[in-house]
């Protein structure tokens, strides 16, 4: 990966944002039958998991 | 051999500007001398003691399937670069704690600090991040409480969940008092900081609808809408209109942080939590890197003294007690910080693509963190000792205006004139920065002075130091927004043990009474601090660092009983001393804090103080009625309590580690509850 691109992923994880990239991968490679979220849906749907439960930051 | 060479000259460097630190009295110390002791101690730790641990210790097992690899779901469990990871985890753990608990510590001069910060991290706080990574991510990264459960039983599960909650009522109460010092009486300050409300909510409108995902062009939005607002604020502190209306007091402004904690708490939170949090994310790593190459460029003298008079005497003006224990309390996040076991075992396991990748993430970040605490305490040191002392010091000795100030602190020992400090205050665009206590506006100047050397001149002082308050107070308020969503449901959590029906954390009266009682219980505090004449950080602060440690230690005993019941136990005492040394330093600060008979340490020696004087019928300053005088001695006796229960947590866990320990050592094999490595893959 490049450096940018690693960058830009380190940034989105930062704020709780996984890789939608890998994503399609790891859907495509175990649940192949089964429809990915949409860019979007996996963008609310994984902000909702951040900070529907509140966790995840220090002091 | 020839490959520890290069090792033992880093390890001498360290050694040498360790003892420049220690050794040097009368002469400026460049604060170059620290950082280089600093980075040199962090290196040779990690090449060392983390691979000890790593190999020795724990037995990593590269080859070994995590929990995201076992149960990869491209969502929670998704196996991660390590340095993306790294990234995630740092941004986790590094909050205002390591940029406040240093600089309340310097009113003992810089030397002790940097000992604690460095000693505490290498053999503390790093073992216990990577520990409780390691215990996690064997157990498909269940949580904290649930790891206690797995190892040591239903009752001491429940013990620390309890300990877990109050750790995060405590936080929230201090943090937010932090805002309210930084804040009241600064129309500039207040005024950017409520501006990022509706920025916020912009930005969460555009990515919730006009271009969902795209995080980085709206925190580019976002950040040149903080920046207008930090200089149109100016404009504000200037009006004669607008500058009343953002002009609030310390009590107006506590019963305002309690109305938006709980409304903000309950609303969606793609609305206002998620954009803010990416805006206070950005700006604090921002802002971090800014300052560490800020000293580097800079490279400052240090004006605070080695040692005060304070670290001998334990009267120091910041907060009361003795070096021993109050120190090792003080300066928590940076040496050792018991919330990062509940981050830790949070997300960061779930993303760990190796457990080879563990002592970098959880070792490594660790000392990260402490080289930020290691920056503020450099930045707390470069200031004239004189002003350091005028803004930290309470009310009730600095009499609140420069004139008093300066004859207060100069009776101290620390020379300084009305003049510097109204010229400071001047200088960064405030009315007064006497008695700002808490800290952040004290790294604000100082991080003003820094970034002014360097950028602009200064003409720039006033919107630096404007920008580093906005920097702390937005992401304090990311974490009381947040910290009160998860006390909400850890309370819903334990609340569920007596009544089931507080367990469903989606319906939305259980869920509205949990978040009631958790603003109510930080608002408590923080009222508390608020009207508190010692400005309350000196009796929030002890309870803070009390508590955090509290949970470190409880973290470091499950990490022996995870090491005994492994049967590692010739290498327990890696984390029984640190665990050790903590029950040593929170058991007497606890039992001090209670106690203690002066009342500027002891809370019920405090209580007794007001009440006699109650019964004499003679008010005591600075309470204004006899209603008032009955609060404090009510308060103080809350205070007791809390402390008396930190004190049980700490007693009941440790019962129970000697227990699981004892029974754990009579079996002829090992009893840990590790996810086998067998079950790899069959799911």
């Amino acid at each position: 990966m490049s450096m940018l691109g690693r960058l830009a992923q380190t940034a989105r994880l930062m704020v709780g944002m996984p890789d939608y990239d890998a994503y399609c991968r790891h859907m495509a490679e175990h649940h192949p039958d089964a429809a990915p979220m949409t860019r979007a849906a996996f963008f609310r749907d994984r902000q909702q998991a951040r900070y529907g439960s509140g966790g995840g930051r220090c002091c | 051999m020839t490959r520890h060479l290069p090792w033992i000259a880093l390890a001498l460097v360290g050694a040498g500007s360790l003892g420049v630190v220690a050794t040097m009295r009368g002469e400026p110390v460049n604060a170059l001398w620290i950082v280089a002791a600093a980075v040199s101690v962090y290196l040779v730790a990690y090449r060392y003691y983390a691979l000890f641990i790593s190999n020795k210790v724990l037995g990593i097992d590269p080859s070994r399937p995590t929990p995201a690899v076992r149960r990869a779901d491209g969502l929670d469990y998704v196996a991660t670069d390590r340095r993306v990871l790294f990234g995630h985890h740092f941004a986790a753990i590094a909050g205002a704690g390591p940029l406040v608990g240093p600089v309340l510590a310097a009113q003992m001069g810089y030397l002790p600090g940097t000992l604690w910060i460095l000693a505490g991290v290498v053999l503390a706080g790093a073992v216990q991040d990577f520990m409780i990574l390691f215990i996690s991510m064997r157990r498909d990264g269940k949580s904290l409480g649930e790891l206690v459960r797995m190892e040591m039983g239903a009752i001491p599960g429940t013990i620390a969940l309890v300990g877990a909650f109050m750790i995060m009522v405590i936080i929230l109460a201090v943090l937010a008092l932090i805002v309210v010092r930084a804040l009241a009486e600064s129309p500039w300050g207040l005024f950017t900081v409520v501006a990022t409300v509706p920025l916020a909510m912009v930005m969460g409108a555009y990515t919730r609808w006009i271009r969902p995902g795209a995080i980085g062009e709206v925190s580019v939005i976002g950040f040149i809408g903080l920046i207008a607002a930090i200089i149109f604020g100016q404009s504000v502190a200037e009006s004669a209109t607008w500058a009343p209306i953002f002009t609030l007091t310390p009590v107006q402004l506590c019963f305002g942080l309690i109305a938006y904690g709980a409304i903000a708490s309950l609303l969606p939170v793609w609305l206002l939590l998620a954009p803010r949090d990416y805006l206070s994310t950005f700006l604090k790593i921002g802002a971090i890197a800014a300052l560490a190459i800020g000293i580097v460029v800079l490279a400052p003298p240090l004006r605070m003294p080695a040692l005060t008079q304070f670290a001998f005497t334990g009267t120091g003006p910041v907060w009361a007690g003795p070096l021993f224990p109050f120190l090792f309390i003080t300066i928590a996040c940076g040496s050792v910080s018991g919330f990062h076991a509940l981050i830790s075992s949070g997300t960061t396991p779930k993303l760990i693509a190796s457990e080879g990748d563990a002592p970098f993430i959880g070792y490594g970040a660790m000392l990260m963190e402490s080289a930020v605490a290691i920056m503020a305490l450099i930045a707390a040191s470069i200031l004239d000792p004189g002003i350091y002392f005028a803004m930290n010091a309470p009310a009730a000795i600095t009499g609140g205006d420069p004139a008093t100030a300066a004859a207060a602190i100069t009776a101290m020992g620390f020379p300084v004139s009305a003049e510097t400090l109204a010229t400071t205050a001047r200088e960064v665009g405030e009315t007064t920065i006497v008695s700002r206590a808490g800290g952040a506006p004290t790294l604000a100047v100082a991080m003003a002075e820094i970034f002014s050397n360097v950028l602009g001149g200064p003409g720039m002082k006033a919107f630096w130091y404007h920008f580093a308050i906005l920097f702390e107070a937005l992401f304090i308020l990311t974490a009381v927004d947040a910290g009160t969503r998860s006390g909400r449901f850890m309370l819903q959590d334990l609340l569920g043990l007596v009544s089931p029906r507080f367990k469903e954390t989606s319906s939305f009266v259980p869920g509205l009474i949990a978040t009631l009682i958790c603003v109510g219980a930080w608002g408590f505090f923080l009222y508390q601090g608020v009207t508190d004449p010692l400005g309350g950080v000196n009796t929030l602060w002890p309870l803070f660092g009390i508590s955090n440690q509290m949970l470190a230690a409880v973290a470091l005993m499950l990490a022996t009983v995870v090491l005994v019941r492994m049967k590692r136990e010739r290498f327990a005492w890696v984390t029984v001393v640190p665990a050790a040394w903590l029950v040593l330093c929170t058991g007497t600060a606890g039992l001090m804090k209670l106690f203690h008979p002066d009342p500027k340490v002891g809370f019920l020696a405090h209580a007794q103080v007001f009440s006699d004087a109650v019964a004499r019928g003679e008010l005591l300053k600075p309470a204004a009625s006899m209603g008032e005088m009955s609060r404090i001695v009510f308060n103080d006796r809350i205070d007791a309590a809390l402390c008396a229960l930190f004190l049980v947590v700490v007693a009941a866990i440790l019962f129970y580690t000697v227990r699981t320990c004892r029974a754990a050592l009579r079996l002829p094999r090992p009893s840990v509850t590790e996810i086998p490595p067998a079950l790899e893959v069959a799911r």
